[in-house]
């Protein structure tokens, strides 16, 4: 293993697409064939890059690997400090493997392509980025960064009320997350007026509080759980910060949507794990049964809407909704399945939901129309899409033998271990799911076709089935071998749950664990 | 007869600016202004003035130091805000040079009075005594209240310079009153003088807090920190669009040096009131200037909004009243001039005939005729939102932490909120010029080499100070560091 390579790769990872990005610039604008030509090749080289972190991931070690820190802004105790550890890797992956799709998924972008590439290179490095970070100050500036890119996309390539939905989107998210800029200079202070040492890096104010080198009050832990759960809450998004999702998901031109499902979510439900929980293990339980409900009413709510919604984006959209309470509650269940779980679902969901944006987004091309009342009998002129469709349905539903299915199971395992009666409410959203997706199957795709304008479809091509492809091998591989994923998780979930444990061993309501 | 010695040294940039000024004068009668490159001679030879002036800030800095009987006094945070004036002006001239062109107002005096105004400002950075401070502090208001008013055919100016003027005379009088309380309470205008008979006993604590008050009042009305900011979007609106771009930067920040160096040097007694008293200003400042931003149609308006605004985040720092507060404050004049200079050279140059186009409406669409110029006004609108990897956001990261630090953490949760709501009303520029459909034809919005030169240096200086702030937060620890020892 070459350990000058480890250093380096996540910082080549990271930024292989900025300067992709960069290079682009050059570009002339009207080669719109060149320019995207090229930003896939950058997107593709930075999964194969990516790749050698899974290949060299030590799954046997608990902690973080790839490490580098670099000061950067010494007089502030700031460092470029990154690294990853079993969860962050695979949100990695996730981020390098949906970039190329999306950006197959936007060959026929024309209009200003140029900048249209450019910050769906940008967006990538931000996405990396945040699951990438160590060092809270870092965390915060790609968390923060990520929102210009997007603002644009949905903005300028977006639908019909774009502008609107941009605005809410960029609103809502920063809102919720100046106030953990706060609260991470509050810790930043906390733990340099303790130790003497001002630092920004997440492990080390962590060691510091797992050794209570430096004590937080109960009140001042609920001020900054709750200023970092509003940023994550709102992100991720839970019931009832959601109001946002909807709006940029239907506004926003596919690859938006695919992103923003597949990983922009996903960075909200990361910040739960990765510091909600290990920083402030107490609040965390204290909150637990609340932040459960909100998540139960979350999968019930964004079903029962998503099966009301005449607009198949805005029904994919709500069932996000729907998922993510899912990982939400999994997460809040303190138990190992529940958040290997949560994490599985996460990837799931990134390739389920990636892979339903993309579909409903070939037919939008064609029709210009996302409403299921314009559809029926797709499957007479379309038949590998509407087997495609077919397939990535199930696996949404949490068919058995794919995706879905590993992590809705891992989820309610590990709530009935810690409330059935949670576990019991969560698990209607599966019922429900069932319902919403194959009512929209059997009205968009079987039948006659009913509309004239549906008689000229031509099926999926070349490009679109490539586009597919690998999602559809991932929705295979991660319902069949679900250890390949899981596996190398185990050890940072154990390390994540003992220190949420440890703290937690004098409190009464301790979590059972499952005997597995 | 004991002459005091002349140290020409430490004030050398003063006496460039100057010379460059009369200079200016001097030649503009033989100059034929018909030909391009005569009309735009003087604007060159303005910006030369202030290269030289910066040159001789390198000198000057070597005589650190009292000098003129305690007048005067070079330390690193007199030097630190030269450099910003000297750069701040150096970017006016570059963005003057075709406007006056263009608006047919291509008149000798007001590169002088540039030079002239800048000077006052270096006057007000380097003076360690009240009456010389007072006399920067009108060199530089009686320069700008001409500049405001130059576009002379036109009644918005008119209006701009008169308020200005009018209002501008208040603050200079409550200034001298507070001047004249000091000086009958201590016997001495000089600030080191006046620290030390605080201490004396029988020292009337009415007197020193009534001077107190009564120059904080002179010194934010300046600034245009709320309550005292209500000439400032009338005067930016009228005034030619690189003399607001100057306003909105250059007198600000001399004004917050003078505020952080009489407060701190002169009047230690009050040191925890003052922290009390900025704080409830910085709140009402921040939150009165980003809410009304939201409102305005008008690009110039909205940036005299944001301005406001600004000027609340940097009175944080101050009221955070700490050497990292300090620090801040100073990184943040300086990124704030950056990337403030920076939208108006934007501004100005797509005015075009009469300042007519700066409404937000007229940017719709710039971004498909245009797309560099959309790019970089948009480089500059996210830096002064704060977005990260610019300067803003490295600015306003300083300010809050030393906010956090000091236990002001109410203060920062305002700021972060109101910055928010900054973000609705720059990105509704964007929302113009890249989400709307092109109104018009900006072809005739020509970018010629001054102009280029000033975004260069903006956005160069946007970005550097955004990924790389260490450089330019040591030295402003430094400054602020020399200025509370």
């Amino acid at each position: 293993m070459n350990v000058e390579l480890d250093k380096l790769i996540l910082t080549i990872v990271t930024f292989t697409p900025a300067l992709g990005a960069l290079a682009l610039l050059f570009f002339n604008r009207q080669n719109a064939r060149a320019i995207r030509g090229f930003t896939f090749a950058v997107a593709v080289l930075t999964f194969i890059l990516s790749l050698h972190l899974i290949a060299h991931f030590d799954s046997s070690r608990s902690g973080f690997q790839f490490l580098v820190d670099v000061p950067w802004i010494s007089s502030a105790g700031i460092h470029y400090h990154m690294g990853i550890d079993g969860i962050s890797v695979y949100l990695i992956l996730l981020a390098t493997i949906l970039t190329p799709l999306a950006v197959l998924a936007s060959w026929s972008i024309s209009d200003r392509a140029k900048e249209y590439f450019i910050f769906m290179l940008v967006l990538e490095t931000g996405m990396i980025g945040v699951f990438a970070a160590l060092d809270l100050f870092l965390f915060y500036l790609f968390w923060e960064v990520m929102l210009i890119p997007m603002y644009f996309l949905i903005g300028v390539w977006g639908g019909e009320r774009r502008i609107y939905a941009a605005m809410k989107f960029v609103l809502f998210t920063m809102i919720g997350g100046v106030l953990m800029l706060v609260a991470i200079l509050a810790l930043y202070f906390m733990h340099g007026n303790a130790t003497g040492q001002f630092t920004f890096s997440y492990p080390v104010i962590l060691a510091a509080l797992a050794d209570k080198m430096f004590l937080i009050t109960p009140q001042q832990e609920l001020l900054l759980f709750l200023a970092f759960f509003l940023a994550f809450a709102v992100k991720v998004p839970l019931f009832p910060f959601h109001t946002w999702l909807p709006d940029a998901h239907v506004e926003a031109p596919t690859a938006g949507s695919v992103l923003l499902a597949g990983v922009l979510l996903k960075m909200g439900t990361y910040g739960l794990i990765r510091f909600s929980l290990p920083l402030f293990p107490n609040v965390s339980h204290l909150l637990a049964p609340i932040i459960s409900l909100l998540a139960i009413v979350g999968i019930i709510y964004g079903a029962l809407v998503a099966m009301v919604q005449p607009d198949m984006k805005k029904l994919v959209a709500y069932s996000s909704v729907s998922h993510l309470g899912f990982i939400v509650l999994g997460i809040f269940s303190f138990t190992a399945e529940g958040i290997e779980g949560a994490v599985y679902q996460m990837l799931s969901h990134g390739v389920s939901t990636g892979a339903l944006f993309l579909l409903v987004g070939m037919i939008y091309e064609r029709r210009h129309t996302r409403m299921i009342s314009e559809f029926g009998g797709i499957a007479n002129r379309m038949p590998v899409y509407a087997a495609a469709f077919l397939f990535v349905t199930l696996s949404s539903i949490g068919l058995p033998g794919l995706n879905g299915f590993v992590g809705e199971f891992l989820v309610l395992l590990g709530t009935f271990g810690a409330s059935p009666v949670h576990a019991g409410f969560a698990a209607t959203g599966v019922i429900l799911s069932a319902v919403y997706m194959l009512w929209m199957f059997q009205r968009v795709i079987w039948g006659e076709v009913t509309n004239s304008h549906n008689e000229s479809l031509v099926d999926i091509n070349g490009r679109e089935r490539l586009t597919l492809l690998p999602l559809m091998i991932l929705i295979v591989w991660m319902g069949v071998y679900s250890n390949h994923f899981l596996r190398p998780m185990d050890t940072s979930v154990a390390n994540l749950l003992s220190r949420v444990q440890s703290s937690q061993s004098n409190d009464v309501r301790r979590v059972e664990r499952i005997p597995q | 007869m004991n002459i005091p010695q002349v140290d020409l040294y430490a004030i050398l940039p003063v006496v460039v600016l100057c010379v460059f000024g009369i200079a200016i004068m001097v030649v503009e009668p033989f100059l034929s202004s018909k030909t391009r490159a005569g009309s735009s001679a003087l604007g060159w030879l303005a910006f030369a003035g202030t290269l030289v002036a910066g040159a001789a800030i390198v000198p000057m800095h070597r005589h650190a130091g009292q000098s003129y009987s305690g007048l005067w006094i070079v330390d690193d945070y007199s030097t630190f805000f030269h450099v910003l004036f000297v750069l701040i002006a150096g970017m006016t001239t570059l963005l003057s040079i075709d406007y006056l062109r263009r608006e047919n107002m291509n008149h000798g005096e007001y590169y002088a009075l540039l030079l002239f105004a800048t000077a006052g400002m270096l006057v007000m950075a380097g003076s360690n005594e009240l009456m010389m401070i007072f006399i920067g502090l009108e060199i530089l208001s009686i320069g700008t209240y001409v500049m405001a008013g130059f576009r002379r055919t036109d009644l918005k100016s008119n209006e701009s310079a008169l308020k200005y003027f009018l209002l501008g005379s208040f603050a200079s009088a409550f200034f001298l009153y507070g001047v004249a309380l000091i000086f009958g309470a201590a016997g001495s205008t000089n600030l080191i003088s006046i620290a030390a008979a605080m201490s004396r006993p029988g020292m009337q604590p009415g007197l020193v807090y009534l001077s107190a008050a009564l120059l904080l009042i002179a010194l934010c009305f300046k600034v245009a920190v709320a309550p005292f900011h209500i000439w400032a979007p009338d005067v930016y609106e009228g005034a030619p669009t690189p003399i607001t771009g100057f306003m909105s930067v250059g007198p600000k920040a001399a004004g917050f040096a003078v505020m952080f160096r009489i407060f701190i040097t002169a009047y230690p007694m009050i040191q925890d009131r003052w922290s009390e008293i900025m704080g409830v200003l910085a709140a009402l400042t921040m939150i009165l200037g980003n809410v009304i931003a939201v409102a305005q149609p008008n690009l110039k308006r909205m940036l005299a909004y944001s301005s406001i605004a600004h000027a609340g985040y940097i009175t944080v720092a101050f009221a955070a009243n700490s050497q990292q507060g300090g620090s801040a404050a100073l990184f943040y004049t300086l990124a704030y001039a950056v990337m403030n200079l920076g939208a108006f050279a934007i501004v100005t140059l797509l005015g075009r005939e009469k300042d007519e186009k700066v409404k937000l409406t007229d940017y719709a669409g710039l971004a498909s005729k245009r797309p560099g110029l959309a790019a970089l006004l948009s480089l500059f609108l996210l830096s002064l939102a704060g977005v990260p990897f610019t300067a803003g956001f490295a600015g306003k990261f300083f300010i809050f932490r030393s906010a956090v630090e000091s236990n002001h953490t109410g203060l920062a949760i305002i700021g972060v909120l109101t910055t928010v709501v900054s973000f609705y009303y720059y990105l509704y520029v964007i929302v113009q010029m890249y989400m709307r459909e092109p109104g018009e034809d900006f072809s005739d919005a020509r970018v010629t080499p001054a102009i280029a030169v000033a975004l260069l240096i903006a956005a160069a200086g946007t970005v550097y100070l955004g990924i790389l702030p260490d450089k330019l937060l040591e030295w402003t620890t430094a400054s602020a560091l020399h200025l509370l020892n």
